[in-house]
């Protein structure tokens, strides 16, 4: 016989390996439950969605009432341009801004306080960055329901998580090199733009897509700023100021009458969107991959 | 390892590059380093030792303004660059790094190409000549170019640890500085590396003027020509103050020093 104290055997049944299992059985349980509302999410709007995928759904306007057939191609190119429009003023001002923070600052009061809005910001409820975007141009009358007064609510929305992700990318970077550069005598600009900027911008255009997917299957800010059309956006300019379809509206708006074609239009465009915001995170995680630290 | 050639002419009698005089560092109210004054000759190897805390680095940085980064740093005194008081009002700092480059304790190759790693610097000083033979030169003159010339479209990041120190020492060359500044280069770095570095700062004394901060006291003996010992004592208010004991030729600190505390130091009989 071993001597029971030198003995490295694994004991099942000993109370603190039942505890062990137990607790990791638990823990498995728990991350097993809260995928449930995703999967479930992906297999309903799949299985009803997919049978309503044909050239129809992306080339049609949708039907007028009581009709069948047709397509929500209008909202698709509606979601897309007022994403685009929102994208083109986000990214600019949020990553230059948070080139401020990181770079510029030197961590002054300033900075917190901006770093300190930018969370309070990224908390504000995005129906709230409609009634904004609203007040700002459509109640004044500067615009009116358009593409771009829903593109403008949207990039209220987008600018928190694009300055964080970017001023977190950009703190990343490490101070050694900043130095390395400014050791052989290079101005600041210098610094940022041909060392630190390139450095980060895996991680930004992570930032950057997480908040294109975000923006993309918004509803409430867009109800009172992009409106809804059930025609083509006229050619632009035109067209971005004039009431456009987005996806998340129309799933909004047929998701609720009582017509079956219009009810399938919306499982559709719910899966579309669905889809939009699954590949836009997907290639962010893909582009992350490829961090420089 | 030969013993390299060494001079053994008196600081003294040698052209300066630079000359401090008096000089103290502050980081806040902190004071880091007291009342230094020495001068550094040109086109020779000069090397700081001294224990942790003793504000060798500082004075490193203090001589290409790097410390300016710092933003409670302080210095009284005068540091003179060829007669220039490098801490006049209107010095640009910019202009004082293009031509004092800096070389650091942790390889920190930018994350671009081993070229643009090189290109990088010369195109931050417009440099109008053969960018391509500007990058074969510096990286010829780090030792560096046959171990990297079929794979300069590369990363910096895929070199190893001495390659990658060899590369930031070819940059900084690239920048065509006067004074090259070490900071413990090759305290990250492998013996063999280490030599390497050490026989290519024998090369560039040629034409640059380098300053070396070493904890490795072997390494001061190898390759300075000059060495400056610096110390560090309690203050009243509990904190560390650096100053500078003894300065000579390397052979005069580590044969025959005249303070006690060097002895002790380069004997390895230190605290």
């Amino acid at each position: 016989m071993e001597d029971k104290g030198l003995s490295l055997k694994k004991k099942p049944t000993n109370p603190r390996s039942l505890f062990d299992s137990f607790w990791t059985g638990v823990a498995s349980l728990c991350m097993i439950i809260t995928l449930i509302p995703l999967f479930a999410v992906l297999f309903f709007v799949g299985a009803q969605g997919f049978a309503q995928i044909n050239l129809d759904l992306f080339t049609q306007l949708p039907p007028p009432p009581g009709l069948k057939d047709g397509g929500i191609a209008n909202a698709i190119i509606g979601t897309l341009v007022t994403v685009a429009i929102a994208t083109a003023i986000s990214v600019p001002f949020g990553v230059l801004a948070a080139v401020y923070l990181s770079e510029f600052s030197g961590n002054n009061q300033i900075a917190k306080w901006v770093r300190f809005a930018t969370n309070v910001l990224s908390g504000v409820p995005s129906i709230i960055a409609g009634v904004f975007a609203y007040g700002l141009l459509v109640a004044t009358g500067i615009v009116g329901f358009s593409a771009i007064a829903g593109g403008v609510a949207l990039s209220v929305l987008m600018l928190p998580t694009i300055i964080r992700t970017t001023d977190e990318a950009l703190q990343i970077v490490p101070q050694d090199v900043r130095w390395a550069a400014f050791g052989i005598g290079a101005y600041n600009y210098q610094t940022v733009l041909k060392v630190v900027l390139p450095a980060a911008i895996p991680s930004i255009l992570t930032g950057v897509t997480l908040a294109i997917a975000r923006a993309a299957g918004e509803t409430a800010p867009l109800i009172f700023t992009a409106l809804y059309s059930n025609f083509w956006p006229s050619p632009p300019p035109k067209g971005l100021l004039e009431p456009i379809a987005t996806l998340s509206v129309l799933v909004y708006n047929y998701a609720i009458v009582p017509f079956k074609p219009q009810q399938e239009l919306a499982w559709a465009g719910s899966l579309i969107l669905v889809l939009l915001v699954l590949i836009t995170s997907v290639t962010a995680r893909i582009a992350t991959r490829q961090k420089t630290y | 390892m030969e013993k390299m050639e060494k001079d053994s002419i008196p600081v003294d009698n040698l052209e300066n590059v630079f000359s401090l005089d008096h000089v103290d560092i502050y980081y806040g109210d902190y004071r880091a380093v007291r009342d230094v004054t020495f001068t550094i000759p040109k086109n020779k190897v000069t090397a700081f030792i001294g224990p942790s805390g003793c504000g060798k680095s500082t004075i490193l940085r203090c001589l290409n303004r790097l410390n300016d980064l710092i933003e409670i740093f302080r210095l009284d005194g005068k540091v003179f660059y060829h007669g220039q008081d490098l801490y006049a009002s209107d010095i640009d700092p910019i202009e004082v790094r293009k031509r004092i480059g800096m070389v650091f304790q942790k390889p920190n190759p930018f994350p671009k190409t081993i070229y643009d790693n090189i290109a990088y610097g010369a195109r931050v000083n417009n440099y109008k000549g053969d960018l391509d033979e500007l990058v074969e030169n510096s990286l010829r003159r780090a030792v560096l170019w046959d171990e990297v010339k079929d794979k300069l479209g590369e990363s910096g990041f895929s070199l190893s640890g001495g390659q990658q120190q060899r590369l930031c020492i070819a940059r900084t060359i690239a920048a065509q500085p006067e004074v090259v500044l070490m900071d413990e280069p090759c305290s990250a770095l492998d013996p063999i590396s280490t030599l390497k570095i050490e026989e290519l700062m024998h090369e560039l004394k040629e034409n640059y003027t380098i300053v070396i901060v070493t904890h490795n006291m072997q390494q001061a003996t190898r390759v300075a020509d000059y060495t400056a010992f610096f110390n560090a004592e309690a203050t009243d208010k509990g904190s560390k103050v650096g100053f500078l004991v003894e300065y000579d030729q390397t052979e005069t600190i580590f044969g025959n020093p005249s303070h006690q505390d060097t002895q002790d130091y380069v004997s390895g009989r230190f605290g």
